[in-house]
């Protein structure tokens, strides 16, 4: 597979561009910290709640406090059937990986027994709704005041029709033969936090395909700050 | 040698590069990576001479030995109190630490009931436990006003230099007021006035971390306390009470009016 | 739970007075309807902001097999998810009996109405017919959630459009949409008076909703006909109360009606 730079994709776009982004601090008023992050038609809300004591009591970490995260998709968010509500097996391996790409970036050993609780409803869903989910939750922690090395920022990278893209929507995903790779990093030190890959490819596009996603998540993280200086700058 | 990427007062982000290269120090909310001085958390920067650090805009509250706070009595045994602190922390207070003899086998909840609020002093940091005393000049049950809660990073710009915020506060509305270093704060004072107190404690904790804050806030309140003025004296007249139009975030305040049941409904859109 | 603030409220209302400076039969001045939030995916839906408390409700279209005692009928399902999100009280899992209570009073209101007409659902009677599923979800609790649930759900429903429909196949294209909207002939919605201590309030905020005595929720056509009842909270009211209530109710409606 090679890439190939200028093709267009389906929606004009070329393989490195991401679709229209739009990011909003504090949409959930009465959480210490929440954010909404938009790309595409894709949307996920995100409020942090905690830290608080876990109960019942076996859940406590007496060392450190544990992340949570909880992705929910609202029943009229997905293109065909409604979404019946409750958690299935992928929102549970969301969950996990989700905590898994933020978990790194914060100080959990100031929090014992506690659990720092993130919730996501993806409101309207057109691919790369996990990395969406993630680039919402870290704009909301870092809102509610918890120390990080990095904000992190997601994007589903992924090879469409033998082009390695960034920001893969649903009608790129639906293509057969098309590649989806999530990928979370710590924009500024430039490590993965996230990696999944779903599909066939060859190292050499693999290897693409990282590159385009630092790059991709370097802007992302661009609209994150953005959103989050223009809240609290003098009016 | 080294680079500044930053000025002071900036808003930067968790992992924000400040600077670069050995001269430049972290301090608080920064943190040295390799070369590179970078923000551990959402804030203000400061520069001190070479050294860097961030002021967070929201924090948890970190509880010190001599912290006065105001916390929530949530459980007891035969010995001790346990007083919420915040949403994940409990203080203890113990039989030897209140003013009151309380007898063998008394029962705790006459001294200190659930949901009661206390002004306390803390002792000392433990690892899970705060202890927290009643002893000592002030520190009581509190009765009467009403509660509101700011971000702990918030406290110290509620309360100003030497008490200059605080004291503005209350001079200017006429309300008694007491600030939790965790963030609760206690008011007590006429209806409408204790309303205008907590707005301008809401505008300290959204606009805390800009400059100025001190006039900001003593001309916000004396424009509120005049409407509130004209409204107490218009009651009798029935006269529509002037509406002040706020910068665009805040948004439009109904004055508080003294009527019983009064039915008007009134209903804008935002934006 | 906190002594301070219940004296508060009950101090305050002896003298016709709120903690936020209402009147004690005033609405927040901004309730707030937008229609469409998720238009690609969601056959209708919209979002409510009342004051901070802000829900948004999503209709996706189905369909199904009738009910073997209504063969001639479509089918409506209403789900409410109070998700933490909304508020720190709330825990995650299974529906708790809160939003249970809201969704199940909801939708009595649309359905014993007779607004929702769901004779005109029946594609073919006894095999298919459209199914509506109509889900709230609280985004900011700052009191009040069952108005504003109530409001999201009839603007959720006015914002819908049947999909495409091919009769032969039996397939429903989501992919686009009709001019056909749901057969509303009505427009059910609620308003919920509270009592505190022998005053009776409108639009509780959340402090005020923890130190509810209690509430009655009612569920009003255009004409003011009513068409679903419920009294919430655990103390008693006399029938005296109900009738003041059922007045307010009566009265104030409008106002929320006007944000659609």
């Amino acid at each position: 597979m090679t890439t190939k730079k200028d093709t267009k994709r389906h929606d004009g776009r070329k393989a490195n561009d991401l679709r229209p982004m739009e990011a909003k601090l504090g949409v959930v008023p009465n959480a210490s910290g929440s954010a909404m992050f938009k790309i595409g038609k894709t949307i996920a809300v995100a409020a942090v709640r905690g830290p608080r004591k876990l109960h019942p009591k076996f859940l406590q970490d007496p060392e450190r406090g544990k992340l949570r995260c909880f992705y929910n998709m609202v029943s009229f968010s997905g293109s065909g059937d409604r979404v019946r509500p409750g958690p299935s097996r992928r929102t549970k391996e969301i969950n996990l990986v989700m905590e898994n790409a933020l978990a790194p970036t914060l100080n959990l050993d100031n929090y014992p027994g506690c659990g720092i609780d993130v919730y996501v409803n993806l409101i309207q869903t057109d691919a790369g709704t996990r990395c969406a989910a993630i680039t919402a939750a870290a704009m909301a922690l870092a809102e509610a005041g918890f120390e990080m090395k990095d904000m992190v920022a997601a994007v589903a990278a992924g090879s469409v029709n033998g082009q390695v893209v960034a920001d893969l929507d649903k009608t790129e995903e639906d293509v057969e033969d098309a590649v989806d790779i999530p990928i979370a990093m710590m924009p500024n030190e430039n490590k993965i936090t996230l990696l999944q890959l779903d599909g066939k490819i060859k190292k050499e596009a693999l290897k693409e395909a990282i590159e385009l996603a630092k790059d991709a998540c370097k802007q992302i993280n661009e609209v994150q700050r953005k959103a989050i200086v223009e809240k609290y700058e003098v009016k | 040698m080294g680079e500044l990427f930053v000025k002071e007062r900036q808003i930067v982000v968790p992992g924000d590069v400040l600077a670069t290269g050995m001269d430049y120090l972290p301090a608080g909310g920064a943190y040295r990576d390799k070369e590179d001085v970078r923000s551990s958390v959402l804030g203000i920067l400061g520069i001190n001479g070479r050294v860097l650090r961030v002021i967070p805009l929201k924090s948890h509250y970190k509880p010190r030995p001599g912290d006065m706070v105001i916390a929530k009595i949530s459980e007891m045994t035969n010995s001790v109190w346990f007083a919420e602190l915040d949403s994940f922390r409990d203080g203890v207070l113990s039989l030897r630490e209140v003013p009151e003899y309380v007898g063998d086998g008394d029962d705790l909840s006459q001294y200190y009931n659930f949901g009661d609020h206390v002004l306390a002093k803390i002792i000392n940091v433990g690892r899970t436990n705060v202890g927290l005393t009643l002893k000592g000049p002030g520190l009581r049950k509190l009765h009467g006003g009403r509660l509101i809660t700011i971000n702990a990073a918030k406290v110290p710009r509620v309360i100003g230099k030497q008490g200059s915020m605080i004291g503005t506060i209350k001079d200017k509305t006429g309300c008694r007021m007491i600030v939790g270093q965790n963030g609760l704060v206690w008011i007590q004072g006429a209806p409408q006035h204790e309303l205008v107190a907590i707005e301008a404690i809401k505008l300290i904790d959204e606009k805390g971390h800009l400059q100025g804050l001190t006039e900001v806030v003593g001309e916000f309140i004396d424009k509120k306390m005049k409407n509130v003025k004209v409204a107490d004296s218009e009651e009798k007249a029935h006269v529509p009470v002037e509406k002040v139009s706020e910068p665009e975030e805040e948004k439009p305040k109904k004055k508080a009016v003294g009527n019983k049941n009064k039915k008007t409904v009134t209903r804008g859109k935002k934006k | 739970m906190a002594k301070i603030i219940k004296e508060h409220i009950h101090e305050l209302l002896s003298k016709g007075l709120r903690q936020d400076g209402r009147g004690l039969l005033e609405y927040r001045k901004n309730i707030s309807v937008e229609y469409g939030i998720s238009p690609k995916s969601a056959e209708g839906s919209a979002r409510v902001k009342i004051g901070e408390t802000e829900v948004v409700a999503g209709v996706k279209m189905g369909i199904g097999v009738p009910y073997p005692d209504q063969l001639d009928k479509g089918t409506i399902m209403v789900g409410v998810e109070l998700s933490p999100i909304a508020g720190d009280r709330f825990e995650s899992g299974p529906p708790s009996v809160e939003s249970i209570e809201i969704a199940r009073v909801v939708d009595r209101g649309i359905r014993e109405s007779g607004a929702l007409d769901f004779k005109k659902l029946c594609i073919k009677e006894g095999e298919m017919v459209w199914q509506v599923f109509l889900d709230i979800y609280p985004i900011n609790d700052d009191g009040n959630l069952m108005d504003a649930c109530s409001l999201a759900a009839l603007a959720a429903m006015k914002d819908t459009k049947l999909p495409e429909f091919d009769k032969k196949t039996g397939l429903v294209n989501y992919e686009k949409k009709t001019k056909d909207s749901l057969p509303l002939s009505d427009e059910p919605l609620e308003l919920t008076v509270y009592k505190i201590n022998n005053e009776f309030l409108l639009d509780a905020s959340i402090e005020e909703e923890k130190n509810m005595d209690s509430r009655l929720t009612v569920a009003f056509l255009k004409d003011g006909t009513i068409c679903a009842l419920q009294k919430g909270g655990n103390k008693e009211i006399s029938a005296e109360d109900v009738v003041s209530m059922l007045d307010i109710a009566n009265d104030n409606v409008k106002y929320l009606r006007k944000a659609l």
